[in-house]
């Protein structure tokens, strides 16, 4: 039985996008967020598994979901502050 | 690490686009970056150079215009986008070094506008609080 995505208020979809692309999407995003605000980037890119993660922990941010699809990753974050 | 200072002397697309990667890396964690611009990697940063496709490193021959064509192919940023993706997360700022922009006979009205001023050496030396990176 899988998990259903986390619905958020924002996707965005960088995978067309590359390296540092998704992060600097997700990045941008986010500061256009309200606290509390749930977000979620469609990344193709293998660095983006390491990357967001660290940078959302940097930011003090929640990464709430790493959701992995047919060639993509879905990263949910919560923007926390 | 919370400081970083780029060399950038290099002004092969390869290089500028290592550089310009790590300095978003840096910014996108929150690292203070400086970029000091000289010899060929001022010479990237002139208004006239603006869009200009520069060429790979002559070291790697033909790997380096495979490298070229699958950046190309798998839609990587130019290195110039990827300057400005940094730039726009966080705090990177680009200096250009005055023994280069004398030899050159350039003013600061002559370089891209991210170029915030001119300093010698001495001053660089001076500023850099955390790790120098010579690319």
């Amino acid at each position: 039985m899988t998990t259903p995505p986390i619905t958020v208020d924002r996707e965005i979809d960088a995978r067309a996008s590359f390296c540092p692309g998704p992060l600097m999407e997700l990045i941008r995003a986010v500061r256009e967020s309200d606290v509390d605000e749930r977000l979620a980037v469609l990344s193709k890119d293998p660095g983006s598994r390491t990357d967001i993660p660290a940078w959302v922990a940097k930011a003090g941010h929640q990464l709430l979901a790493v959701e992995d699809n047919e060639g993509y990753a879905r990263y949910v974050v919560r923007k926390a502050r | 690490m919370d400081n970083l200072s780029i060399v950038l002397f290099s002004g092969t697309a390869d290089k500028l686009q290592a550089a310009a990667t790590l300095a978003s890396g840096a910014a996108a964690m929150g690292v203070e970056t400086n970029v000091f611009l000289t010899f060929w990697g001022l010479n990237a940063f002139r208004k006239d150079m603006a869009g200009k496709a520069l060429p790979m490193s002559a070291d790697y021959g033909q790997d380096a215009e495979n490298m070229a064509k699958l950046m190309q192919e798998k839609g990587a940023h130019g290195w110039y986008e990827v300057f400005g993706m940094a730039k726009d997360v966080g705090d990177v700022h680009f200096h250009a070094c005055s023994h280069t922009m004398d030899l050159m006979d350039l003013t600061l009205e002559d370089m891209d506008p991210v170029v915030e001023d001119i300093i010698g050496v001495a001053t660089f030396v001076s500023g850099v609080e955390g790790q120098v990176v010579f690319i």
